[in-house]
């Protein structure tokens, strides 16, 4: 029961990372209808930037608020210089520039700080939370952490003007361009946010996975499974589907005989296939009310 | 009596295609005008060149200041409302945020507060479903609604295209009724497109008829509505 428990637990805090990626990849579905394949990368290069503020003597948590903040910039110049031109463009072409981010940024990070994995420090240390065997502070503190960043989230996009826009822009474009909002720039926003929610994800997963070009890979790719079993319209339920697959990725590995740690990845894969298949809207995706 | 919008020589085009050749009209500060014609005609096209939501040449002008070139987001700001075909309600929100929609970009927020009160007492059925997803609302319903938000902008000029469409006569009588009662008292400029010419005439003041993307006829509604030969050939009734 013990070791169930614990699963579950381990289950919750990565399936908080995986929460943060599907929805940073929700994000940018819902405002252009295209998959981030470089979410992933995108994190792994701000983590890269708060590892390197603080081998420069800056303490963990300004590093964190700064690398947030460079990551939102980045994330709307990534927009404004790649994407926004792309806006009209076959889904092909939209895919391949994703591809190009991909690669691109994946090589400037091992250029830059290169291949070798990398000691990530936690804020929050390694002991057993409050004396307990089942978690340890940093799990714990990347549950905190998340469950913050969600609140935040959903104060933001349901009691504030500019998050009301934001919905407004990303649900009904034309609708909104004719009440006054810039669409355009709603879009640009949510990349910025996009980034620097999967800032924050790299930034918490990076102690227990190590620093690497490569570290988020897996990640996203849980992300993705997370995105698509929670409806990749619903950005409830790519949380939802985040700590789902979170905690199923860690009992299948315990429990299934033969899967471990190595099959655990074809396991969100096969869960990716099985919701497509099954029910490809998702779990909590969108049946849209309409009456003509 | 001083012109609000005046457009000249409107051509509009889709791709290759132009829609509207060379289309003049103007409208009165404080009047209720219609734009009539058949399917096809060009009548949303004239409204959609306004908003520039198509690629068009020629003249707008809106208190006398050029509208040509300007993003359909800041000729919003100007204090044109336009309520599209379909009504452009956003149907996955609630029925008050549409209304907060409206006034998007407006800055005094104790004035929406109090215009939203003003649109519940408008139209009460908006009151009791304010909560509810404005997808969930019966058409007639998302029309007021549509207009509702249009009017959160406090606008100087509503541009509606085919509020009548699809909706039970008896609800476009209300709705047409509304209008009017907007237009009087609130001082607001009305431009409606409308395919049910004989409502659109009773409603209105002033009348442009157009058939392929040009001005026909125009004058006073109820000369146009009086003048039988007029009737027969553009209006169909």
């Amino acid at each position: 029961m013990e070791l169930f428990t614990n699963q579950v637990l381990a289950g919750i805090a990565t399936g908080a990372i995986y929460a943060c990626m599907a929805l940073a990849v929700v994000m940018i579905y819902q405002a252009i209808d295209h998959l981030n394949f470089a979410q992933g990368e995108m994190a792994m290069f701000s983590t890269f930037i708060s590892w390197q503020l603080m081998q420069w003597g800056v303490p963990y948590w300004a590093a964190f608020i700064l690398t947030l903040a460079l990551s939102f910039v980045a994330g709307i110049a990534i927009e404004r210089i790649l994407f926004k031109p792309l806006a009209k463009a076959p889904v092909l072409t939209n895919v391949a520039g994703f591809i190009a981010l991909f690669a691109i940024i994946n090589s400037s990070a091992g250029l830059i700080w290169d291949f070798t994995i990398k000691q990530y420090p936690t804020p929050f240390g390694s002991a057993p939370f409050l004396g307990s065997q089942l978690i340890s502070t940093h799990q714990a503190g990347m549950i905190g952490v998340t469950v913050l960043l969600l609140l935040g989230l959903y104060f933001f996009f349901q009691y504030t003007r500019i998050g009301l826009a934001m919905r407004a822009a990303a649900s009904v474009p034309e609708s909104a361009r004719l009440v006054g909002i810039n669409t355009s720039w709603m879009i640009a926003l949510g990349w910025g946010m996009a980034t620097a929610i999967g800032a924050i994800a790299g930034m918490l997963i990076a102690p227990v996975v190590f620093l690497e070009p490569n570290m988020m890979g897996g990640v996203l790719i849980y992300g993705f499974a997370a995105a698509v079993l929670g409806g990749l319209t619903s950005p409830f339920g790519a949380v939802v589907g985040g700590f789902l697959v979170g905690i199923f990725e860690n009992l299948a590995g315990t429990y299934i005989p033969g899967v471990g740690n190595e099959l655990k990845l074809p396991i969100a894969l096969a869960l990716i296939i099985s919701v497509l298949v099954v029910k490809p809207a998702g779990l909590f995706g969108r049946h849209i009310v309409k009456r003509v | 009596m001083t012109t609000l919008l005046n457009v000249k020589d409107l051509r509009a085009y889709y791709g290759q295609v132009q829609a509207l050749h060379g289309l003049s009209f103007s409208l009165n500060e404080g009047s209720l005008t219609t734009l009539l014609g058949a399917n096809g005609a060009g009548k949303t096209t004239t409204l959609r060149a306004i908003c520039n939501m198509v690629r068009s040449t020629g003249a707008i002008e809106f208190e006398g200041k050029p509208l040509s070139n300007r993003s359909t987001e800041s000729i919003v700001r100007f204090g044109i409302a336009h309520v599209p075909q379909g009504r452009g309600t956003f149907t996955t929100m609630t029925v008050e945020e549409n209304l907060q929609l409206g006034a998007i970009t407006r800055k005094d927020s104790a004035g929406i507060v109090s215009d939203i009160e003003r649109m519940y007492a408008h139209f009460p059925v908006l009151k009791q479903r304010h909560t509810q997803q404005a997808g969930t609302l019966s058409g007639g319903e998302q029309q007021m609604l549509a207009v509702a938000r249009a009017l959160m902008l406090r606008p100087r000029l509503m541009l509606l295209d085919e509020p009548s469409f699809g909706l039970a006569p008896l609800v476009v009588r209300d709705l047409f009724g509304i209008l009017g009662k907007i237009n009087r008292e609130d001082r607001v400029s009305i431009l409606v497109v409308e395919q049910n010419a004989q409502l659109a005439l009773e409603l209105a003041d002033q009348a442009y008829v157009i058939e392929t993307g040009r001005i026909v006829m125009s004058g006073n509604a109820k000369d146009i509505a009086n003048n039988e030969e007029i009737r027969k050939s553009y209006l169909g009734y």
